[in-house]
């Protein structure tokens, strides 16, 4: 008999619904994995065996008395730990929110308990969402489960690892400027970036509100699909969540391929593109073509300069959505009484010295308390990026920085509109090479940054997004395809995915246990 | 008033607080007086991941407000964040509007002491933002435990800006009496100052005449005015200030950078305040997690009508079709929306808007006070008012009986009959009157004689003798009979 932690979410829940199997059962199971495998990936900041197994009681309970039960009625789920869930940490992997308990269930949390699924942890990000290896987190490096030497990807590197080691069927991660859709496709499995409003946002704590997107990421297209189907849906406490109605993504995935027209920008084959990647998608396409869908090349004149507004557009906003981490109401403060003991000894030393004019100047107790507690609380990356909103947003900037990557990304939006009315999905690479080694780009900041290439253009125009695998490097890392369709597109995105898969077994493949590599990495 | 050798140039900034049961962006209370920090949630203290909803009452509010001001009304309007640190800000930033308020270009007439016709007083803009709470402490004090109170924070406020078109720190009085009226009348802010349901800040300089032309003393914000009085007075003496360190120093607008003062209650002086805002820049940009609100034409006409009358039209009803002055028309106006109706009817009723508006002033409202009611709470209605006052003007009773069935009715309602009788006042046969009039006309040629010849005062001592023989007839109508049978012998 297969073990649970091999099956897929869908047939997880097809046993459940059966009888098969009890949600206590997965659940132990599921606990049992992580303990094992997680030892050595890291993926989880939390796992929370008794909640999980009392959440797993309840559904047994229900099904056992008859009750009508969700859709995902025992099957495990991670959630990023940038989601809120009442009564439990969520922490950002930040310093700032790391005993930062959640007085409310974001909606997307709601969703899934009504839904019966099984959270049964909070995974690992880059602080505050940003970055792009998951490296940024201030408690712990995340590794790819198809070589711990590497990174998994980020921000969601915690999510996607989960999957990838079999851990979770289901996570849960956000996608900012490709953070659900890169770490997927490091880690080799599927991520989609919905429509921006499709999911409530509700609850994620937000790094930049304009871009930010919750999705799901799981083993396949299909169980992308029966996730999405619980997390999509109006909210009417996100004023930017669209009011329309939600399809059965899991049902509508049959769908023929033939006549699909697929664009694909020659831009995007060129230059910093790995070979075997490129190869990789080249060879994904080609099988789309055998299945009768048609390659039309188009064009994306504005998609050079995706990445430059998109890393202004997106600190900016980081710069005031996290101004309220700022020592006072909650969250990390400086020990207050050395911070005025210090206060005190450089008024003191002022005074003798007689600088008065440097004695005007010094911080008031309120200011050093800020710009301590900002300053403790935050990592590198984080305040890099909070300084470069900032200056981005000041008088005398504005206008060259910040309205400038607003025109940039209407552009973009055009670029978009332009290639739809020709094609119906755009396929192309995810990132530009495979997962990396952990500290290889940590000294070079734009290196990473450029590495959201493909990436940020679907958020700067807010459409949907998909990363499938679609074969692997000669040093066995996982390569990803990229899909991105219209607004609201995602059976769309859906479909081309479950094609793929139902032709090729990339998406089968998983990386080798992580029990015997403990040691080693411990030495 | 002596002319004064320069013109003084005010510009108000006034936030009111909406009349919203919830605040802007969440579903908190806004009720004034709950102890600290009961009336909050996770979004209006920005917990981490909470989104801001926007109250539709506060905008529909907001838009009353700006038809009333005759503004001209935005169909595109959106939410900015404008961003800075302080510990009532719980998020880091506030939402306002920015480059693309809510209306602008409006204005509000307001009366004038000294000229016959209205003052218009121009609006350059109104836009709505969300308050801050309340720091509870001296920041001077450094170590001193300071306290947040974030009741407050998020109540829906409107701002509403001036021109410089105020010319006297009175008329700056009046703009707010005007305005505050006007948003009572519509019930868009109870713009109480005590509660800070209403603040004002103002910009003010001097316009000089020289041999040059016309020089302006360097602008001033005042701040730290509690009530409208104070306003007047922290004008009046800011403006002898600036006259009185222009004589001394000469120094005109743009030498100097712009000053902020505050007003000192006690030692009646304005003083300069270390701006903390002095030169910060508050990184203005679209609120994402908001989208635009748009209005159309036919919204913004349904608003249009359905403000009803509002203070500057009822003040002319009242005098054209009610033949009121302008003092009463006023006094009944400021009274609100609730006591101008109470007249209307009553002037009805009982065919004369003057004598209305002397029993309102004079009786009802003083029992209003007394009692601290609303006019609505009034145990009298004006239908049975109306009745008594017809009595009074019909001659069946004198104004001091009126005034004790008027007593009568507020201690036991019902009719005005009734009153009367239980009251045992009967009604005197207007013949029975006349005859005794004749009567005493005729017994009284001495009297007669001094009416004659202008004493009409005289005329006492036949009332005197009629209302000893009955003491039921009216005495005015006494004294009426009485002097058209003098004018006639
Ligand atoms: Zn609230």
């Amino acid at each position: 008999m297969e073990s649970f932690w091999e099956l897929t979410a869908r047939e997880l829940s097809d046993k459940l619904r059966r009888g098969e199997c009890s949600a206590v059962e997965v659940a132990r199971a599921c606990l049992d994995r992580i303990a094992a495998e997680d030892a050595t990936v890291r993926a989880f900041l939390s796992v929370e065996p008794d909640w999980a197994l009392s959440q797993a009681e309840e559904v047994d309970r229900r099904r056992r008395a008859g009750e009508s039960l969700g859709p995902l009625a025992g099957v495990p789920v991670a959630v990023k730990d940038n989601l809120c869930v009442q009564g439990r940490v969520t922490s950002c992997a930040s310093r700032m929110l790391a005993h930062f308990r959640s007085p409310y269930d974001a909606t997307v949390v709601d969703r899934l308990l009504k839904a019966g699924a099984i959270i049964v942890g909070k995974t690992n990000l880059d602080e505050f969402a940003m970055g792009g290896s998951t490296e940024t987190s201030a408690f712990q490096f995340t590794r790819n489960p198809w070589d711990v030497e590497r990174i998994p990807g980020g921000s969601s590197g915690g999510a996607a690892a989960c999957v990838a080691a079999r851990m979770v069927p289901l996570s849960v991660g956000s996608d900012t400027g490709g953070s659900i859709r890169q770490p997927a496709a490091l880690c080799g499995i599927s991520g989609l970036k919905p429509t921006y409003g499709r999911v409530s946002r509700f609850g994620l704590v937000a790094f930049a509100s304009s871009l930010d997107q919750i999705g799901p990421l799981a083993q396949s297209a299909e169980d992308c699909a029966l996730l999405l189907e619980v997390l999509a849906g109006h909210d009417p406490r996100d004023a930017t969540s669209l009011d329309r109605p939600v399809p059965r993504y899991a049902s509508e995935l049959e769908g023929a391929i033939k006549g699909l027209r697929i664009g694909w920008v020659p831009e995007h084959f060129t230059e910093g593109l790995d070979g075997e990647v490129g190869e990789a998608v080249r060879e994904a396409l080609r099988i789309y073509e055998d299945l009768g869908a048609e390659l039309v090349e188009v064009a994306s004149p504005h998609a050079r300069y995706a990445v430059a507004a998109y890393y202004i557009i997106a600190p900016s906003e980081a710069s005031s959505n996290l101004a309220r981490y700022d020592g006072v109401h909650y969250g990390y403060r400086t020990d207050e009484k050395a911070m005025l003991a210090d206060l005190e000894e450089e008024r003191r030393l002022l005074r003798e010295s007689g600088d008065e004019a440097a004695l005007e100047e010094i911080d008031s107790a309120l200011v050093r308390l800020y710009r301590r507690s900002r300053a403790g609380g935050f990592g590198a990356e984080v305040k890099r990026r909070i300084m470069l909103g900032t200056y981005a947003l000041s008088a005398g900037y504005y206008d060259a920085y910040y309205l400038k990557a607003l025109k940039v990304r209407r552009l973009i939006r055009q670029d978009y509109d332009r290639a739809f009315s020709q094609v119906d999905v755009i396929a192309g690479p995810v990132t530009p090479s495979p997962a990396f080694r952990l500290g290889e780009k940590t000294s070079d900041p734009l290196a990473m940054y450029l590495f959201d290439l493909y990436t940020v253009g679907a958020n700067l125009a807010g459409l949907p997004a998909m990363a499938i695998p679609c074969g692997f490097s000669r040093e066995g890392l996982p390569i990803g395809l990229h899909l991105q369709a219209p607004a609201l597109e995602e059976v769309r995105l859906l479909r081309a995915a479950h094609a793929l898969q139902r032709n090729t077994d990339w998406h089968r493949r998983r990386p080798g246990s992580h029990i015997a590599a403990r040691s080693e990495l411990r030495g | 008033m002596a002319a004064l050798p320069y013109t003084i140039v005010v510009g108000l900034e006034v936030h009111v607080q909406l009349l919203t049961e919830s605040k802007l962006f969440c579903g908190c209370s806004t009720k004034f007086g709950a102890p600290p920090n009961t009336q909050t949630c996770p979004v209006c203290i920005g917990m981490p991941g909470v989104l801001p909803v926007m109250n539709a009452k506060a905008f529909a509010l907001a838009l009353k407000a700006a038809a009333a001001l005759n503004c001209h009304i935005a169909t595109f309007t959106k939410w900015d964040r404008k961003n800075y640190y302080y510990p009532d800000l719980p998020k880091g930033y506030q939402i306002s509007q920015y480059d693309l308020p809510l209306c602008r270009d409006g204005w509000l007439d307001v009366p004038s002491e000294d000229e016959a016709e209205d003052r218009r007083i121009r609006i350059i803009r109104v836009h709505l933002e969300e308050d801050a709470g309340k720091s509870l402490h001296d920041e001077k004090a450094g170590r001193a435990d300071s306290r947040i109170d974030l009741n407050r924070a998020g109540t829906p406020l409107l701002e509403i800006v001036t021109y410089p078109d105020i010319r006297s720190p009175a008329e700056a009085k009046t703009f707010l009496q005007e305005l505050k009226l006007l948003l009572n009348y519509l019930e868009v802010s109870d713009c109480n100052m005590q509660e800070g349901s209403l603040r004002v800040d103002a910009n003010i300089n001097l316009h000089i005449p020289t041999p040059q032309g016309i020089a302006a003393t360097p602008i001033v914000e005042v701040k730290n005015m509690n009530s409208f009085r104070a306003v007047e007075k922290a004008l009046a003496y800011e403006a002898e200030r600036q006259w009185g360190v222009f004589q001394e120093t000469g120094r005109k607008l743009g030498e100097v950078p712009k000053q902020t003062r505050g007003w000192d209650e006690h030692a009646e002086v304005t003083r300069p305040q270390r701006s903390k805002e002095e030169s910060s820049d508050y990184r203005y940009f679209p609120e994402p997690d908001l989208v635009p609100v748009t209005v159309t034409p036919e919204e913004i006409e349904r608003v249009q009508a359905s403000l009803g009358e509002l203070p500057a039209d009822l003040r002319r009803r009242l005098r054209r079709d009610y033949g009121l002055n302008a003092y009463d028309a006023d006094v009944l106006v400021n009274q609100g929306r609730s006591t101008v109706h109470y007249f209307l009817r009553l002037a009805d009723v009982c065919g004369d808007g003057k004598a209305a508006a002397n029993w309102i002033q004079q009786d009802v409202l003083r029992v209003v006070h007394e009692r601290q009611i609303s006019i609505t709470d009034f145990p009298i209605p004006p239908d049975t008012l109306g009745e008594v006052i017809r009595m009074v003007r019909g001659g069946r009773l004198d104004t001091p009986k009126g005034r004790q069935v008027f007593a009568h009715l507020l201690q036991h309602g019902g009719r005005p009959q009734e009153a009367v009788d239980a009251l045992g006042f009967k009604d005197v046969d207007d013949a029975e009157v006349q005859a005794l009039c004749r009567e005493l006309v005729d017994a009284n040629p001495k009297v007669v004689a001094e009416v004659r010849s202008g004493k009409e005062k005289a005329l006492g001592s036949l009332v005197g003798q009629a209302k000893k023989r009955n003491p039921h007839v009216n005495p005015a109508r006494v004294k009426e009979i009485c002097l058209e049978l003098i004018a006639r012998m």
